[in-house]
């Protein structure tokens, strides 16, 4: 399940649409790998050499509107994100996040509280502490926590499929 | 001694009675053309320069055709910078509307002018008797600032033609048959000229195919005889000729070619170089994955009417993508008029805008790693058409569309 | 208690009565992919373990970000695509007839009641024949491909009604732009959007898919429309009871009931960048622009280029304004070829481009640069989704592009 962990953060706005978290211009590329350094250009250009490997994303409403690309995910997965708080998350984000086990905490009152560069200690599934303050978490409905503990999706229906 | 043609536009261009081969001349130009490859370069050189100033904004003409619409931010750019450079010298600009040679000749191109083009296939303009040739940027830039250049008076190839095409060859088959037998290299520096009893079955757009290919057997230039088709292209346009210069009896040739119409068959150059011509019935095993007809070798009504004839009532082989690309606006509604637009539409072809295309291989229609096309653009040098592990092939109008039928190329009386 | 249409639809789909925040899993009617995603699906598909698609004539596969390539890579999307075609024998392939959301209704692969998925986001379109449909990613996908089934949360749902009578120059875009403004970006996060009253009832099906289209740019799940007369006869349906029966019930519960007078209703645009940055287009006029796109799944249909070819009609586009029409799909293309559409646009100074995503999806058909702004159809005005972060985009109906696109700023049809 879960575990606790701290994190450094980058702190984002309100609607952080999936072209500027992956423009389309970089969709068609082969691996992800190769996607994962434009990630946030239009926006940030230089956001994606700076997050290092355990870092997360403080964001305002509606992290993630817009197109459907799992690039979107993915790219933050493989920039090693290790969650995004946000005040909301928009639906097929949201489904596609969980799909790739990259984790998601809904909270519109961390983003006041914190700057870019604080830590926050993310204690699973009660709260988020930082600056001294502490944040709740509401807890994610079942079948997502299976997905997320069989690790994404894809390895969930390996597992379905009986293939190791 | 008589002259060439070549040599009458540069004696008259530079104020002479008379030049010959090999001089070299300084002269006053007729037009300049620029497209979207290049004038984005010529611009940053002319403002570099002290106090530039141009000549003759009138004799300017600038056409974005290669990347249109545009297809990325560098693109953009490029063609911001166009525009807004040719807005504030109030330069003719040209977007959208056409591959810039087919422009030009619908618009600008008259019998006896030299004209430059920062294009290779600017040599397609000698199809209605003028002398048009590609410069890089920097003779382009030097062009625009003083309205001069300096020019070798190219030696000059005659051929004399014979007869007419049979039912079903073009005079893609007929260029291509040329540079086979010349090679690649044959008309380096020098001009071809073409005329003989056999130039009167050619239509204009045929001179056109023929004249545009020119460079890839190395010329300066290909030139035509006027003649009254010429002249009647002409008066249908509002356009009277500068001056109709017709070669002397006694002009000098390197080399006379006499070539019989009759003899000349469907043909293809294979990769990676346009004088690897073969028969198109030696090509009939080569699967295809796209089959472009367009460009400003090919992408004229007449070569849309002969495309269509072949696949009214068919349909393109699966998988197969078939473009096509009316080489101007005008040939664009001409053909949505004629319903041959609706006809390719019908067939699953892509029709696209007027544009340089799958020819410049670095706007839509790019082919990837291993795959093969068949085109009627100018060039198939590895790489041309996209990933320098594709494969192009040349041929007429007819042929290609005859392949994207059949998935493999073919000839239009094989269907 | 009364059910609404997306608590109907599911629980027809699952055999038993649903309610909002139920999980449940559904059986999928129809899926959609597209060319740019299908390279991962079938990855996660062979990563899963999956040998063989669960019922391949639920499966639509649609190459349209792609058409024509731009890229060289791009073309490894349709072999890679055609070879899981070929591998599956999957009978439903589009190679290049358009955007996916334009096929999946207009070639009959949805029908009212339907549950149908999509590689994108637009997916939401169906609603507009009374389908549950929506964007999901591409592992999800692949897990469908294998199962036919996915597990969903029936969502709340919004009722919007729409009575009176609309200004005579107000479309079914300025509506659903005037509704986001109301709701904002996330206002419809999870939720189903119901619309309904005298002003729908009257809008034919293309209007209405505009308008579900754009749901999710409010964060809707689903945006849905009772089956009607006009509904059955665009799916080739016959209208029964059982379709009738989808309508919402008169008791059904709402989250939120928005009533909106058709009087108030004006043309709006949204300005840069977000989608929910609504405002009467009166108060953007005068704004230069340097580029127009008419097209997309929004607006590329016969009666958007009808409406733009109206205001168009012996008008020129504005000097060193572009612009761009790409017509939704082969057979909006053909339609508009046919009763002489396409003639006025391309007089006017239009480039036409083949069916695709074009400039919408940001990788061909127009990009821009620096400083530069576009007035566009589509659905998202995004920062960068049309060239750099310094272009700015602006959405408007096909009646407001067109005029804008004369005016050289933006502008608007007068009622």
């Amino acid at each position: 399940m879960i575990k606790d962990f701290t994190a450094r953060l980058w702190k984002l706005g309100d609607d952080i649409d999936t072209d500027i978290i992956i423009p389309t211009e970089y969709l068609a590329f082969p691996t992800v790998e190769e996607m994962k350094g434009y990630a946030f250009s239009p926006l940030r250009p230089e956001l994606a050499g700076m997050i290092r490997p355990g870092d997360c994303i403080v964001a305002g409403r509606n992290f993630g509107c817009g197109s459907s690309r799992e690039q979107a995910p993915e790219v933050l997965k493989a920039l090693g994100i290790s969650c995004i708080v946000a005040g909301s998350f928009a639906r097929i984000f949201f489904r596609n996040a969980i799909n790739n086990g990259l984790l998601l905490i809904e909270n519109a009152d961390l983003h006041d509280a914190v700057q870019e560069g604080d830590v926050i200690s993310v204690r699973a599934n009660e709260y988020i502490e930082a600056n001294g303050m502490r944040f709740g978490i509401a807890s994610l409905p079942e079948n997502l926590v299976e997905i997320l503990d069989a690790g994404g999706l894809v390895k969930a229906m390996r597992h379905r499929n009986g293939v190791e | 001694m008589g002259m060439t043609i070549a040599e009458k536009i540069i004696a008259a261009a530079a104020g002479k009675s008379c030049v010959r081969a090999g001089d070299i001349e300084t002269v006053t130009l007729d037009y300049m053309m620029s497209n979207d490859g290049t004038t984005h370069l010529t611009i940053d050189m002319y403002n570099k320069l002290v106090s530039p100033h141009i000549s003759d904004k009138d004799k300017l003409i600038w056409i974005v055709d290669h990347n249109v619409p545009s297809d990325s931010v560098k693109t953009a750019a490029s063609h911001k910078k166009m525009r807004d450079f040719a807005r504030e010298n109030d330069i003719t600009l040209w977007e959208g509307r056409g591959v810039c040679h087919q422009i030009m000749m619908e618009h600008y191109v008259c019998p006896g002018q030299l004209i430059f083009g920062a294009d290779s296939h600017t040599c397609a303009y000698g199809a209605l008797g003028a002398f048009g040739t590609g410069v890089g940027c920097t003779d382009y830039l030097y062009a625009m600032v003083t309205g001069q250049s300096w020019l070798l008076v190219p030696p000059t190839l005659r051929f004399n033609l014979h007869g007419q095409l049979r039912d079903g060859v073009c005079a893609r088959d007929l260029i291509l048959s040329i540079i086979k037998m010349i090679s690649a290299s044959g008309a380096s520096y020098k001009a071809m000229e073409f005329g003989g009893d056999g130039l009167a079955s050619l239509s204009i757009a045929d001179r056109i195919c023929i004249c545009n290919l020119c460079v890839e057997a190395g010329a300066k230039t290909g030139l035509m005889e006027v003649d009254d088709k010429a002249l009647a292209y002409l008066e249908e346009r509002g356009r009277v000729p500068k001056q109709v210069f017709a070669p002397d009896a006694d002009a000098s040739y390197e080399q006379v070619y006499e070539i019989d119409l009759e003899d000349i068959v469907p043909v293809v150059a294979k990769p990676h170089f346009v004088d690897n011509v073969v028969p198109a019935s030696e090509c009939r095993d080569v699967k295809i994955d796209e089959a472009f007809l367009g460009s400003c070798s090919n992408g004229r009504i007449e070569d849309l009417r002969a495309g269509a004839k072949v696949i009214k009532g068919r349909k393109v082989a699966p998988k197969v993508r078939f473009l096509v690309v009316p080489a101007s606006k005008e040939v664009y509604i001409q053909a949505a008029e004629e319903g041959l637009l609706e006809i390719f539409m019908e067939a699953g072809a892509i029709v696209m805008n007027p544009n340089c295309s799958v020819c410049w291989g670095s706007c839509q229609g790019v082919i990837g790693a291993g795959e093969t096309l068949i085109s009627t653009g100018t060039r198939n040098f590895k790489g041309r058409a996209g990933s320098p592990d594709s494969f192009v092939y040349l041929a007429s109008a007819p042929t290609v569309t005859a392949s994207a039928v059949m998935g493999r190329i073919a000839t239009a009386d094989q269907l | 208690m009364g059910m609404t249409m997306i608590e109907k639809v599911v629980s027809r789909n699952v055999g038993k009565a649903v309610k909002p925040g139920d999980i449940v899993t559904v059986s999928v009617d129809r899926v959609m992919l597209d060319d740019i995603m299908m390279p991962f699906i079938v990855d996660k598909f062979r990563e899963m373990g999956f040998r063989d698609v669960w019922d391949p004539d639920k499966v639509v596969l649609i190459y349209d970000h792609l058409v024509p390539a731009t890229q060289v890579d791009d073309t490894r999307h349709y072999h890679v695509s055609d070879d899981f075609a070929d591998e599956q024998g999957l009978p439903h392939v589009h190679r290049s007839d358009g955007i996916c959301h334009q096929l999946m209704t207009e070639a009959g692969y949805v029908k009212p009641g339907d549950v149908v998925f999509g590689t994108d986001s637009h997916t939401v379109t169906y609603g507009c024949v009374g389908a549950f449909s929506t964007g999901i990613g591409y592992t999800e996908m692949a897990g469908i491909l294998g199962t036919g089934e996915l597990w969903i949360r029936v969502p709340e749902t919004i009722r919007i009604n729409i009575n009176g009578t609309l200004p005579s120059n107000v479309t079914s875009k300025d509506i659903i732009l005037t509704i986001i403004g109301k709701l904002r970006a996330d206002g419809a996060t999870y939720m189903a959007l119901e619309l309904a009253g005298d002003v729908v009832d009257g809008m034919s099906v293309a209007s209405r898919m505009t308008i579900a289209n754009m749901s999710v740019e409010c964060g809707a799940k689903c945006c849905l429309f009772a089956p009607d007369e006009k509904t059955a006869e665009y799916c080739g349906v016959e209208l029964t009871d059982e379709l009738r029966e989808l309508r919402a019930d008169s008791d059904a519960s709402y989250a939120m009931t928005l009533e909106l007078r058709a009087e108030d209703f004006v043309p709006v645009v949204a300005c840069p960048s977000q989608v929910d940055a609504v405002k009467p287009a009166a108060e953007a006029a005068g704004t230069r622009i340097d580029q127009v796109f008419i097209g997309s799944c929004t607006n590329g249909r016969l009666e958007d280029l009808m409406l733009a070819a109206e205001v168009l009609k012996g008008r020129k586009v504005a000097p060193y304004v572009k612009l761009i029409v790409t017509p939704a799909s082969r057979k909006v293309y053909l339609e508009a070829l046919r009763n002489g559409t396409i003639d006025i646009l391309a007089k006017a100074g239009a480039m036409i481009t083949h069916p695709s995503c074009g400039l919408c999806c940001g990788r061909a058909g127009g990009i821009l640069s620096d400083g530069e702004r576009v007035v566009a159809t589509n659905n998202r005005n995004f920062l960068g989704r049309m060239g750099t972060s310094k272009v700015e985009i602006y959405l408007a109906s096909p009646a407001t592009a067109a005029e804008s696109a004369v005016q050289g700023e933006i502008a608007w049809r007068k009622a």
